[in-house]
């Protein structure tokens, strides 16, 4: 939709562009760079993708512009530049698969919406089984997902070979694959262009997106926050909502909370471009590995995550080459693919495997954290639901089930799935 | 057989053979030792690829790993995705084609092996150019353990790509002799071939050897095609060397454009001339020895354009000397040419402003934009990175532990200055070790002429420049990705100030090259737009791989089989023998049914299951966690661990027991038989035995470290057979002539040790399926004796063996849950109707104070009950939910619960299921719906022990 | 892949060792003298400090010990291990350099 306002001439000679090896571009402008004002109705911390959704839905839905985002680095340079990208809504429990689906619908509406390129392909996602009980725990969340009024359905392995070809379903293997779930609405985006796309748009509406702005403490006076500090000044605010992925626990640390997260690191990696193989995305829990092909061709990928707390954005090898072993053993066709590029992002995990989002015990702080590794697919459902809560004070009933009180009175929203260890 | 573009006298390929290759389908001819790209390069072919967005065609740009241009897809012998045709070495036979931008994988299995060594040394040096050389030979002086990797097949590095001499006589001499030095030397290995490509913690560095691919389809299929080397390195000397960068001006991105020193790198390792005509473009001197060398070997120089206003004057009178016309204060501005360049339009270049442009007519146009360090290790190391103003490039700061660069990976550029930085890295290694390193005589180098600085320039202006939208639109930044200055100054019009931002905007950096050849210039070119220091603005960071890395050397030889060990039991060949199909739990195989012929696994389970119920039946159980408790405070721990009284336990009898985790959730459970008055033997589920096993340490070690207790797992030092149903006392009686069998003298839940088929064994009386059963125990090498005796007394009775699926139907006919199946990590052990396994009179254990908490004392908790589907034949899939209305309302459809097990029994002569319903205790008796196929099944809900309630059956 | 000083041991691989989360958590000395907030905050709530964190470590793969650490949860370095039940240690007494644990 943007045109290269001009692009080289290509001369004689030349060879045909491979299809889809080229990207839409960006538009011409994204955002201004503000300096911060004194003071804001409300300030987010976090310029990721969940910050960025947020400030933009309180403009369009609530009004609300007199907003700054806060970003200790460059917008959407933490996690949401280092997921794989994977959208889709086929999660167990009711309130899981609420707000994913809330968000899944908004994203199917969100390159009109943001009048951005976003990229959003829903080229389905499988969800693998290799055991018995693999099955049980997949097909139950596909009987949920259905009565949920999610797409979702049981594939056998001759059909998950029809829609993804490359998937070894022979029962040679280590661990066969046994069957998959399959939501076809599920795909993926091109996370740069959502973060823009969203931050470009909350520009628009004089929301200050301010960079290289680290917040060093919260202004709490009698129960109430005031405004925040940070390495370009104070700031007073209305509100203050934290959005800060792998570092919430830092943040709200600053206001004296405690929260029940652990944030570890979780690489990814990426190939050189290649001509289009993987029509989907498949995931296997059991083996450790999901991959999509992304636009231009790259295989991209997620890998387990590290086991110990780290906040230094790298991974251990032993984790990349494991999941090296187990994609070679579902798809053994990527044998002379090469990595290319690997990251690390910092997921900040919950006892349950599900967020929390709402109030805190400080008024006027609200928190949105413990997305683990599902943030990215979320990012407009729970942008939309926690810009609710900061404007009316209130959870919006789809972020209402992931209170922090739910530790104290046990009402988990248990997504481990069947891994009935509990450490 | 020579070829036009081959100087004589020059380079290092093996001239006495020839080998044939075919590119873009036409066949062409090389020699050993050449890549792809020199050969290519020998035949005259420049135009190998096109530019990915705008299909240009590109050329070869740089002679090695930097190479942005040259992408080739290999078809034979193995088709393999865009490699640098810099970096390819040639083979007969190779098949080779240009990429625009997409490789393609095979469809065919790679059948190549691949493999992982470990190494572990005192020092490890990155690269054998001059610099890697000599702080190996000064570091292998001391003795210490060295490796020496190196990327190429043969050491020497820049040494390899230049004229420059050592004590006066060729500089490869110096090479061959200290390699020669080294191999004396049993501590030093010395790896060609191998790209270290990853710096991670504690000094390990991640290394692939490429050990058969320049074999081609020669290659041993009993060599691992590549290997990947953990090198565990106390010490790391970064002797990477520098990559040239090359500056952007209109149309840089001809074919026959190259760097300066790659095209040295042509001529002197190679012996190609890139072109017969030459155009020089450079910023720093160190374009000139190339220029000289390709003249002497009989290149025309055309012009060298010198943006410097002042041009030493040994560099301008050894042109001079060779008719070489020197432009000081001028720049390319641009190019002509299609297939290949033809023209270079040089200009005065003084105060920011273009003078009028002069065409050189030229098919090579060598250019130098300055040098910059290769960090990528270093700073992957964490090492930390400064700009250097006066070179234009990031160069070292600060150097973590045990990581240090030495030769131009540091700055330093000149031959006699990387020699001695080596021996000092070297030394500063060794004596962070506590060895000292003896004086190291370095060879002589030539003169050292007296040179300039260079200057730093980025970008040309454009003669476009100022018309509409065309500022920077032909002037290439990362030709990989078709990445224009236009494209830079779009990113930081739109508002972009953090390079990482541009790079996503751009995609610069991006591809295969990670940007060595267009990082420094998209920073330059960002803070000449943004008015910033490059300094300010900094470089992208920088990560592993430092080269692409093919996927199947990194999965190694976990492959297959090797994916994942496979355990298997004592009596595994025995299974297999007889016919059974196996379920993986965990990484074990057990046998799951066993068909006979025709029988479907239903047919099979259910024959399975009536043996059981009405005759006997045997199964291999031995895959069950064991784990042995001994000490004096062994009742003490097992009290605390699990949610009944373990500690009451007799000697001689056996309890069942369920351990929560501290949330009060099931977590694990099995049988706890008391051995001895200090010695206690528990079961574990097959797939938690090692969880348990360190859940059970956790405690002991770090919260009661006072008990006296230890731990040990015996999982795979015991058999065991559950020998079960109505004749297994017969059965057992004969194999076991010493026991009494009878219900008085072993009743249920004791144990006792005795002779079975002549092998010490321990029996139990325990049951997982409500019928007599006995559960014989021997030590794992006597297992297949026992087992095959029992067999043997069971023929008889028609003894039947059974697998795990119909083992889950007897265990769910008595609502024994499985953990795992019946639980989720929700499910409390009330929940389960086990309130009879958690003590009362315990003051604490791990779970219970959880079990107070509002959730759980919520009367709708969901509760594990049996469901009897109205029609008796429909078998309820597992998994499946559960509503309250016969009608399926709109979704969101509110659910009560799952079914968690579901079978056809062949005691009930019905289908049944567990489920774990919302009230469902309460619910009994009532009438509930599971959506299936879009219409619903009517289910009743019962107490969940479906078959013999009275447990009537289990004294036989 | 780190290089783990097991106190046991010696060093050892990152993939011998499986993490434990924090250190010096003790089990209540009544569970029952506590609310359902505090229980929540025993059972569920472990600190999450950017920088050094004192955290448990058990040599699965080897002597089956389970040890403290004090590590650096930003750049990974391990500051100190040591048994459990030894006095704590500071990240200046036992700071590890590459030398000093060989």
């Amino acid at each position: 939709m943007h045109q290269h306002a001009s692009t080289p001439a290509t001369p004689g000679g030349s060879a045909p562009v491979p299809p889809g090896a080229d990207l839409p571009d960006h538009p011409d402008f994204l955002w201004r760079n503000p300096d911060p004002k004194r003071s804001y109705d409300v300030v987010i911390v976090g310029g990721g993708g969940h910050g960025l959704a947020t400030a933009y839905y309180l403009a369009r839905n609530h009004g609300i512009t007199n907003v700054a985002v806060l970003e200790k680095g460059w917008l959407a340079g933490g996690n949401m530049a280092r997921n794989t990208t994977i959208i889709r809504s086929n999660y167990l429990w009711d309130e899981s698969s609420g707000i994913y689906e809330h968000s899944l619908k908004l994203w199917e509406t969100l390159e009109e919406d943001l009048d951005y390129p976003i990229l959003f392909s829903q080229r389905g996602v499988l969800n693998l089984a290799h055991t018995l009980q693999d099955i049980r725990d997949s097909k139950r969340r596909v009987y949920a997902n259905q009565l949920n009024g999610i797409d979702a359905e049981w594939l056998e392995p001759d059909e998950v070979a029809k829609v993804c070809p490359i998937v070894n379903v022979s029962p040679d293997v280590r661990y066969p694959v046994l069957g998959a779930t399959y939501q076809p609405r599920a795909g993926i985006a091109k996370h740069d262009y959502v973060a823009w796309g969203f931050a470009r748009r909350a520009d628009a509406y004089g929301i200050d997106l301010i960079q290289d702005c680290e917040v060093t403490g919260l202004d709490i006076v009698d129960g109430r926050v005031r405004g925040v500090r940070t390495t370009r000044g104070p700031i007073a605010a209305g509100k203050v909502a934290l959005a800060a992925a792998g570092h919430s626990s830092v943040l709200a640390g600053m206001a004296g909370l405690r929260l029940p997260l652990q944030s570890h690191p979780l690489q990814a990696l990426v190939s050189e471009l290649l001509e289009p193989v993987h029509p989907t995305v498949v995931m296997s829990n059991a083996v450790h590995v999901y991959v999509s092909q992304a636009h231009k061709g790259e295989l991209v990928m997620g890998a387990g995550i590290d086991s110990y707390n780290g906040y230094g954005q790298r991974g251990a090898f032993h984790i990349l080459e494991r999941q090296m072993a187990a994609a070679l053993e579902l798809f053994p066709v990527f044998a002379r693919a090469h990595m290319l590029r690997t990251w690390a992002g910092i997921v900040d995990t919950t006892p349950d495997a599900s967020p929390i989002v709402g109030l805190t015990p400080v008024a006027d702080l609200y928190l949105n954290c413990g997305w683990g590794t599902g943030g990215f697919k979320a990012t407009p459902g729970v942008g939309w639901c926690f810009a609710h809560t900061v404007a009316t004070g209130e959870p919006h009933p789809y972020n209402a089930p992931f209170t922090l009180d739910r530790f104290t009175s046990g009402a988990l929203v248990d997504e481990h799935g069947a891994a009935a260890v509990a450490h | 057989m020579n070829t036009p573009f081959r100087a004589p006298g020059h380079g290092r390929v093996d001239r006495g053979t020839t080998l044939s290759f075919t590119f873009d389908g036409i066949a062409h001819t090389g020699h050993p030792g050449d890549t792809l790209a020199s050969a290519l390069l020998a035949d005259g072919v420049h135009h190998v690829a096109h530019g990915i967005r705008y299909g240009r065609p590109r050329g070869v740009l740089a002679a090695g790993a930097e190479e942005p241009n040259a992408l080739v897809q290999i078809e034979f012998p193995f088709p393999e995705p865009m490699l640098t045709a810099t970096t390819v070495e040639l083979y007969e036979g190779l098949v080779a084609r240009g990429l625009s931008g997409q490789g393609r994988l095979s469809g065919e299995p790679d059948t190549a092996r691949y493999d992982t060594v470990h190494a572990h040394c005192d020092v490890l040096v990155v690269g054998a150019g001059p610099a890697g050389l000599a702080a190996t030979l000064a570091a292998a002086r001391t003795g210490a353990r060295v490796v020496l990797v190196d990327e190429l097949p043969e050491p020497g590095g820049s040494l390899l790509g230049s004229q420059e001499p050592l004590d006066g006589a060729p500089a490869m001499e110096w090479v061959g002799a200290v390699l020669a030095e080294l191999a004396e030397h049993a501590d030093v290995r010395v790896l060609r071939r191998t790209t270290a490509f990853g710096h991670y913690d504690d000094g390990l560095v991640l290394a692939l050897e490429k050990r058969t691919d320049h074999l081609g389809a020669a290659a041993p299929a009993h060599v691992s095609r590549q290997r990947i080397w953990r090198i565990r390195s106390r010490q790391v000397v970064y002797a990477t060397g520098a990559y040239e960068r090359p500056i952007a001006f209109d149309n840089n991105d001809r074919p026959g454009i190259m760097l300066a020193g790659s095209a040295r790198t042509y001529l002197n390792r190679f012996g190609v001339l890139p072109g017969t005509r030459a155009v020089v473009f450079t910023t720093n001197d160190s374009a000139y020895p190339a220029a000289l060398e390709l003249a002497d070997a009989g290149v025309r120089i055309a012009a060298v354009a010198d943006v410097r206003e002042e041009v030493p004057e040994h560099w301008r009178s050894a042109c001079a000397e060779r008719g070489i016309a020197v432009r000081a204060g001028h720049v390319v501005t641009g190019t002509s040419g299609i297939e290949r360049v033809t023209r270079a339009h040089v200009a005065p270049f003084g105060a920011g402003r273009l003078g009028e442009r002069h065409g050189v007519d030229c098919d090579l146009l060598l250019v130098s934009g300055g040098w910059n360090p290769a960090v990528a290790l270093f700073s992957q190391a964490r090492g930390t990175l400064r700009y250097d103003a006066g070179i234009g490039a990031f160069v070292p700061a600060g150097a973590p532990g045990g990581v240090r660069t030495a030769g131009a990976a540091g700055g330093t550029f000149t031959l006699a200055g990387c020699l001695a930085d080596g021996v000092a890295a070297a030394g500063q290694a060794l004596s962070a070790l506590g060895r000292t390193v003896p004086e190291t005589a370095l060879p002589v180098t030539g003169p050292l002429p007296h040179g300039a600085p260079a200057r730093v320039l980025w970008r040309v202006p454009s003669p476009r420049d100022g018309r509409e939208d065309q500022d920077g639109t032909l002037q290439f930044v990362d030709l990989q990705r078709d990445a224009t200055v236009s494209d830079v100054l779009r990113a930081t019009g739109a508002g972009l100030r953090s390079v990482e931002h541009v790079k996503r905007y751009t995609t610069i950096g991006t591809a295969h090259d990670q940007g060595r050849t267009s990082g420094v210039m998209t920073s330059g070119i960002v803070a000449e737009a943004l008015g910033v220091d490059v300094a300010e603005l900094g470089t992208t960071r920088f990560r592993p791989p430092a080269v692409p890395v093919s996927f199947a050397a990194l999965a190694g030889r976990n492959r297959g089989e090797l994916f994942d060990p496979v355990r298997v039991t004592a009596l595994h060949p025995w299974h297999v023998e007889h016919g059974a199909l196996f379920e993986n739990v965990g990484q074990w195989k057990r046998p799951w049914y066993y068909p006979r012929a025709g029988e479907t696994i239903e047919e099979a389970v259910q024959r399975e299951c009536r043996a059981a119920r009405t005759g006997v039946a045997m199964m291999d159980g031995s895959t069950l966690g064991k784990i042995n408790v001994q000490g004096p405070d062994a009742g003490v721990l097992l009290d605390r661990l699990y949610t009944n009284l373990m500690s009451t336990l007799k000697v001689g009898r056996v309890r069942y027991g369920v351990m929560c985790g501290v949330d009060g959730m099931a977590i694990d459970d099995g049988t706890v038989i008391r051995v001895a008055e200090q010695e206690f033997l528990l079961t574990t589920t097959t797939g938690n035995a090692a969880r348990v096993l360190e859940w059970m340490e956790e405690w002991l070690q770090t919260e009661w470290p006072g008990l006296r207790v230890h731990l040990t797992s015996v999982t795979e030092h015991w058999v065991t057979i559950p020998l079960v149903g109505p004749r297994s006392r017969e059965v057992l009686a004969l194999v076991a002539p010493d026991l009494d069998v009878s219900n008085d003298a072993f009743p249920f839940m004791s144990w006792q040790d005795t002779t079975v088929a002549g092998v010490a064994a321990r029996v139990c009386r325990i049951s997982f399926s409500g019928e007599l059963a006995y559960e014989v125990n021997v030590p794992a090498w006597y297992g297949i004796t026992v087992w095959e005796a029992l067999h043997a007394a069971g023929d008889a009775f028609s003894i039947t063996t059974y697998g795990t699926e119909t083992m889950h139907v007897l265990r769910a006919e008595k609502a024994y849950p499985i953990i795992g199946q019946d639980t989720d990590g929700t499910v409390t052990p009330q929940d389960l109707g086990m309130s009879w396994v958690v003590s009362k009179k315990k003051p604490d254990f791990v779970g219970k104070r959880s079990f107070a908490r509002a959730e759980n004392l919520r009367e709708d908790r969901k509760q594990l009950v049996g469901l009897l589907p109205a029609d008796e034949h429909v078998l309820l899939p597992e998994g499946a939910q559960i509503i309250a209305t016969s009608d399926i309302p709109a979704p969101p459809v509110p659910m009560l619960g799952h079914v968690t097990s579901s079978y056809r029994s062949d005691a009930l002569r019905r289908t049944f299921a567990l489920a774990l319903v919302r009230s469902g205790t309460r619910r009994i008796g009532e009438t509930l719906y599971v959506p299936l196929d879009g219409r619903t099944v009517p289910v009743t809900v019962t107490d969940p022990v479906l078959f013999d309630k009275e447990g009537a059956r289990r004294d036989g | 892949m780190q290089l783990i000083t097991c106190p046991w041991c010696g060093d050892r691989e990152e993939i011998e060792f499986h993490y434990g989360g924090q250190a010096h958590v003790a089990y209540p000395e009544d569970p029952y003298a506590l609310d359902d907030e505090q229980w929540a905050q025993y059972v569920f709530f472990r600190d999450n400090p950017k920088g050094p964190f004192a955290e448990r470590w058990v040599h699965a793969a080897g002597c089956r010990r389970w040890f403290n650490a004090l590590r650096d949860t930003v750049t990974h370095e391990f500051l100190a291990v040591h048994r459990a039940g030894a006095e704590r240690p500071s990240p200046t007494s036992t700071a590890k350099g590459q030398e000093a644990t060989r």
